[in-house]
């Protein structure tokens, strides 16, 4: 177990770096810098222009800067951003809850629905049910973001009234951030209605969020029971006299987890990507927006520490993942 | 009254290409205490008939029998519900692949143990006491620590141990084992072959065997039906059956019984059993009976009596020879005659 720990780690390294060097020249591929953008439409003066162009070093040679904010990146210091002035890896974690909870939320919207839907479709094969999952689960796969978004908000915000728009909580209501999870801070506060405020603004950006992984994973689980729901063990377990019941939900389940749980593992890629729009369109101050707004303004440390801190997070989280497999299938525990 | 008593049990699939009768009106009884084996070739229906008794088909299968009674009760009319307290506890099954037949998530002690805490209600202690005895029971070293192995770490012949003291948790009055040993090495056949045997005479169980192998059925069974392409086409004792075969099809089996042959595997007989596409009219042998007279391609063989053990065929043989056949100038298969 620690092997593999360790052998997991050493490839985390040389990811680091590809990561590193794609965001470094991905950002300072975009046309325009941050000084002018910065100048906006006054202009500047060639002379000033030089000047604060050496005052952030952007006029070394390009690999000079890239080994420099390397070697910055090894010790920890993710820079500094040219428009707030503040270290990216504190901006990056004041706003990495409200990313946290609505990815989280996603993900459980995706798996609560996903799962039980993929077994019930698997059980009743060839059913109207099954049928309809997977029509559904085609098209809630293949649908835009954006479109999918705003479609949601015309009908539930705009037509029906039932949600708000945009954002994590109703302005009414103020208190501390003490986790930095909406949620549970409006909990913690005791302020009437707030968490009831918080929870309403957390729907549409969940359901928009989780539709991918939720036609994912319903598939997946299908599939994947499908294919346990064939074997001989499972034959065994009914001819025990278990219930249906049993056979399924524990037999077969258990072992139909283990592809799901890959899929869910990779989905956390898809979900940080699916944030950035979802978050964008529903102004959530998390990260996804808060990237969006920088690559805008070409704030090169913040763009650059983001995607970095971004990978890592994906990283640590496929790590987890990977471990959980062995508490769900024996073999791999053992062989490991 | 038998323990198990089947009549004209038939079982038909729900296929792409159109309905298949994989058993065709098979009748067997089997009194408490006995071993009945079942021969045939791969494809004849002897899986099928027994996972229809024990209800494991899929719902692609069509289930009719006239009589389907297991100790008393009438299993046709029963529920699923009603069924499940059968099933598991007074009449277990094993398989052929024991490997594949365990689930690899769960451990050897809770798979056993979910028969007794189902069926017996027995609280974890008591189970994992039992769990431990039935593996001892079933000669695995170091039961107590083996109930929390899972089945990755067991050989095929511990699996096949561990299948059986599962299958005999809850005392059952019937054990059907379909090929137990067929998956496993010669050395290790003969040990799970004697297990059964001393299991089945401690606890005076029946015992279904289905096997391919005449050296099997001549070592253990007390009785023997032969079937052949969904149909049953023979029964007797097992003495009857080796020394005076009244079909046609079991005297090729034995004919073809390399004697001084290291194998005892079933040999072949020329051809193949005719599966959903080639079903012959009339007798279904008759592609490969040696026998076979213009009669057998288009009359359906009667069912003969006791004596005859129960041959379905025109012309039961008695000491080898056919009764009442024309000779052998109205076969259709000068061939396979000279070849035997
Ligand atoms: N689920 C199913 N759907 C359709 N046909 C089936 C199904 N299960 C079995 N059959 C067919 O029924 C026939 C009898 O199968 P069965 O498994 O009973 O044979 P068997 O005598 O046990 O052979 P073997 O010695 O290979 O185990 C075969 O032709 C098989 O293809
Ligand atoms: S009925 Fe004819 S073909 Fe069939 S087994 Fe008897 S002799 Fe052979
Ligand atoms: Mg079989």
């Amino acid at each position: 177990m620690f092997g593999f720990l360790f052998r997991r780690i050493g490839l985390v390294i040389p990811t680091f770096i590809g990561v590193s060097l794609v965001a470094f020249f991905l950002i300072r591929l975009l046309p325009g810098d941050p000084i002018l953008l910065m100048a906006g439409e006054r202009g500047l003066s060639p002379e000033r222009y030089a000047e604060l162009m050496g005052r952030y070093g952007f006029d070394r040679p390009i690999w000079e800067q890239y080994a420099g904010y390397l070697g910055s990146l090894i010790q920890g210091d993710f820079g500094t951003s040219i428009i707030t002035k503040k270290p990216v890896f504190e901006e990056f974690f004041a706003l990495f809850p409200a990313t946290v909870e609505l990815s989280i939320c996603a993900m459980i919207f995706a798996v609560v629905l996903g799962i039980p839907a993929g077994v019930v479709a698997a059980v009743k094969r060839g059913s109207g049910f099954d049928h309809g999952l997977m029509a559904t689960a085609l098209v809630g796969y293949s649908m835009p973001i954006f479109w999918w978004a705003l479609l949601l908000i015309i009908v539930f915000s705009g037509i029906l009234q039932w949600t708000p728009v945009s954002g994590r909580i109703s302005l009414l209501y103020f208190f501390p951030s003490v986790t930095g999870f909406m949620l549970i801070d409006s909990l913690i506060s005791g302020q009437k209605g707030a968490f009831a405020s918080a929870a309403s603004h957390l729907i549409l950006p969940t359901i928009v969020l989780g539709t991918i992984p939720l036609a994912v994973i319903a598939r997946q689980t299908r599939s994947a029971m499908l294919e346990v729901l064939s074997e001989d063990y499972i034959r065994t377990a009914r001819a025990k006299g278990l219930s249906p019941f049993r056979v399924v939900g524990v037999h077969a389940l258990r072992n139909a987890l283990i592809p799901v749980i890959t899929t869910i593992g990779l989905q956390i890629g898809v979900l940080i990507a699916g944030a950035i729009l979802t978050e964008t369109i529903f102004s959530w101050p998390g990260i996804g927006k808060w990237m969006v707004d920088s690559i805008f303004r070409r704030d090169y440390p913040a763009v650059q520490g983001g995607l970095v801190l971004i990978a890592l997070m994906v990283m640590v989280v496929n790590l987890i993942v990977d471990m959980l497999y062995g508490l769900i299938n024996p073999k791999i525990r053992h062989t490991r | 009254m038998p323990l198990l008593d089947i009549q004209n049990l038939s079982v038909d699939f729900k296929t792409a290409s159109g309905p298949f009768r994989a058993v065709d009106g098979v009748s067997m009884t089997v009194d408490a205490g006995e071993i009945v084996s079942i021969v045939g070739e791969s494809g004849s229906g002897k899986s099928v008939s027994m996972l229809a008794l024990m209800g494991l088909l899929p719902w692609t299968a069509t289930i009719t029998a006239d009589r389907m009674l297991f100790d008393g009760h009438e299993l046709a009319g029963l529920s699923a519900r009603q069924r499940r307290r059968i099933v598991g506890k007074d009449m277990a099954m094993i398989f052929q692949e024991p490997m594949s037949s365990l689930n690899p998530c769960f451990t050897v002690g809770f798979q056993i143990g979910e028969a007794l805490k189902v069926h017996l209600k027995l609280d974890r202690k008591a189970r994992r006491r039992r769990v431990i005895e039935l593996l001892e029971m079933v000669g695995i070293p170091a039961a107590a620590e083996r109930v929390d192995a899972f089945p990755h770490q067991l050989s095929g012949g511990m699996s096949q141990r561990v299948m059986i003291a599962m299958a005999i948790a809850c005392q059952p009055k019937l054990l059907i084992a379909d090929e137990p040993t067929t998956a496993l090495d010669v050395t290790i056949q003969a040990q799970i072959l004697e297990l059964l045997m001393q299991l089945q005479s401690e606890t005076g169980m029946g015992l279904v065997l289905i096997t391919h192998d005449m050296g099997v059925v001549a070592e253990t069974a007390h009785r023997v039906s032969v079937q052949y392409a969904g149909q049953k086409v023979e029964e007797q004792a097992v003495a009857g059956l080796f020394a005076d075969p009244h079909h046609p099809y079991t005297a090729a089996l034995l004919a073809a019984l390399p004697e001084r042959a290291t194998s005892r595997r079933l040999p072949s007989i020329p051809g193949v059993v005719p599966g959903q596409f080639d079903r012959p009219t009339g007798c279904l042998f008759s592609p490969r009976c040696k026998f076979a007279t213009e009669r057998c391609v288009t009359k359906v063989p009667p069912v003969q009596g006791r004596q005859a053990g129960y041959a379905l065929c025109h012309y039961p043989l008695a000491g080898g020879r056919p009764v009442g056949h024309p000779g052998p100038g109205a076969t259709i298969h000068p061939d396979l005659q000279e070849v035997a």
